[in-house]
């Protein structure tokens, strides 16, 4: 194609695609690149300071360290929770099937005070853990158990297609040539939903970074222990404190940016080994 | 191993999904019915209540405009540049909500670019509703656009083509052809992006101002509440969005089951 478009009987490109990118511009694009001209004001050295304070590295590793291991659990089980839907049947599968999707329609703020009250000293969950010495709320575990939460739908929904497209012709004849299940499992089924495994462990991963109001419920905010960065941009901005809040903030547009390729890039390599298949 | 499994499942589901949820409304009665009602027609929680739906009904419709419109373009035309178009869209998925409260304070706040302007002309944008209204519409605008672009991807252009080509005007094309193979995925995105504009806490927080009765949502005044220690009221609170997400959900299993219907018939 030498030309912009292909040429097409169906009208209304023009308008369509004008608006697209005028709206798109106006609501996404320009206020985007305010973070990133007001950054320019500063110079590289004053940069790199305000974006490697001990407290900010400290929220990095927290933000990162969580967000790293609840997509890495919700690896895990959503595989599990994939497999049970999709192979096995159980009363009341379609409730829990519907119910998956709750941490993508429920706000964040009542997730957050939900887990806190589940997972304190007295909650109904805490009361549990805490004689056996595990605190979950106002430490960095309860973080993580927030970010579970709000990554949970992510690896199930990216897998339960997948799995349910696999055919089962192949399983029966692994089960022919003397495979046991394990075998079945870690040769034929693995390697087919491997890209959608990462595809949703991204995605998890990339929502938990960002993550705010589930957060900052059940974290102890405390500077260097269990402040997350999305709570350290919000306190410089209540200090008037602007270049540092969005020195900060570019760092992790660019992080968030670098992710969001990197899962389109997954996505395009499940495409592209299903049309193989 | 069967039994194990699914039992592991559930075990999992249970700690972080069905528990929280029904703590929500656990704590939200545990003081009894007459705390739940008060807590939920006091006055700052109704303009809360009226805040949330206002940006709701804002920013849902432009942003199912902005929907269609991409889609029609994305999904019906090849064009250059296409692909990176369809990740500028994702683009507000991928951003903290609390960076996208922040680039609009960069904006329209007071050191902002157009910050000298309005103070001059006495508009008030952030710490405002319009501040509010604007980063709802920010973090949901992906929400419709991407339901319908793989559904219009998938259903071609030969419907289309065959009307135009018998006379039939654009807009007829759309309202007559287009518009009743979509409406299935158009409900699920407006269903969702609801959900979200409703349920927006982080990006809000950032532009709102926290002013009691003016520049709260549900979700700042549940937060408000459980500050407070009033935990009794948060819960009630809390339980509006919860039983708000649970609708959803019922919506979207429906929404889904048509879908499905319309695929195998269609």
């Amino acid at each position: 194609m030498s030309t912009f478009k292909q040429h097409s009987v169906l009208p209304g490109f023009n308008l369509a695609l004008g608006f697209t990118l005028l709206y798109l511009s106006l609501i996404v694009l320009i206020p985007l690149s305010a973070a990133f001209f007001r950054t320019a004001e500063l110079t590289w050295a004053e940069f790199w300071t305000v974006v490697t304070t001990p407290r900010v590295l400290a929220s990095y590793r927290l933000t990162f360290g969580a967000s790293f291991a609840a997509a890495l659990t919700n690896a895990l089980f959503g595989l599990l929770v994939a497999w049970v839907l999709v192979r096995y049947q159980f009363t009341g599968k379609r409730l829990v099937d519907a119910l998956i999707d709750l941490p993508f329609a429920l706000p964040t703020a009542v997730a957050g005070i939900a887990l806190t009250a589940l997972y304190a000293g007295n909650g109904w969950i805490g009361q549990f853990l805490e004689p056996l010495g595990v605190k979950v709320a106002f430490t960095p575990i309860g973080i993580y158990v927030a970010l579970t939460f709000i990554g949970l739908p992510f690896v199930v929904r990216t897998v339960q297609p997948v799995l349910e497209d696999i055919e089962t012709e192949l399983e029966e004849a692994a089960a022919m040539l003397g495979a046991n299940r394990l075998q079945i499992f870690l040769r034929i089924i693995f390697p087919a939903i491997f890209p959608a495994l990462t595809t949703g462990f991204a995605l998890a991963f990339a929502r938990a970074i960002g993550e705010y109001g589930s957060v900052i419920f059940i974290a102890g905010n405390m500077p260097m222990v269990s402040e997350i960065t999305p709570l350290l941009i919000i306190t410089k901005l209540e200090q008037y404190d602007y270049a540092g809040a969005t020195a900060i903030a570019v760092v992790m547009l660019i992080i968030s940016f670098v992710l969001l390729l990197i899962i389109n890039l997954l996505q395009w390599w499940s495409r592209h080994r299903k049309a193989l298949a | 191993m069967r039994r194990t499994l699914i039992g592991l499942a559930l075990i999992f589901l249970a700690l972080f999904l069905f528990v929280p949820l029904i703590s929500v409304f656990y704590e939200a009665l545990k003081k009894g019915v007459d705390v739940y009602f008060a807590a939920i027609t006091e006055s700052d929680a109704r303009a809360a209540i009226r805040l949330t739906l206002i940006a709701a009904a804002i920013a849902v419709p432009l942003n199912l405009i902005f929907g269609v419109a991409a889609a029609w373009a994305i999904a019906k035309f090849e064009f250059r540049g296409k692909n990176i178009l369809t990740t500028l869209i994702d683009l507000p998925f991928s951003v903290s909500p609390v960076i996208a409260g922040l680039i609009y304070v960069l904006v329209f706040g007071l050191q902002g670019w157009l910050g000298p302007w309005l103070s001059e002309h006495d508009i008030k944008i952030i710490f405002a509703v319009p501040g509010i209204v604007l980063a709802t519409i920010f973090v949901t605008v992906p929400f419709i656009a991407r339901e319908l672009i793989p559904l219009m991807q998938a259903q071609g252009t030969e419907e289309e083509e065959a009307a135009v080509i018998l006379g039939a005007s654009g807009w007829q094309t759309f309202w007559r052809v287009t518009l009743p193979n979509i409406k299935w995925g158009l409900l699920y995105g407006v269903i969702l992006c609801n959900a979200r504009a409703m349920g927006e806490f982080g990006a809000v927080s950032v532009v709102s101002g926290h002013i009691r009765g003016q520049t709260n949502t549900l979700p700042l005044h549940v937060e408000i509440l459980y500050n407070e220690y009033n935990y009794a009221a948060a819960f009630a609170v809390a339980s509006l969005l919860a039983l708000l997400a649970l609708i959803t959900l019922a919506i979207k299993t429906f929404v889904e089951s048509k879908v499905t219907q319309q695929k195998t018939n269609g």
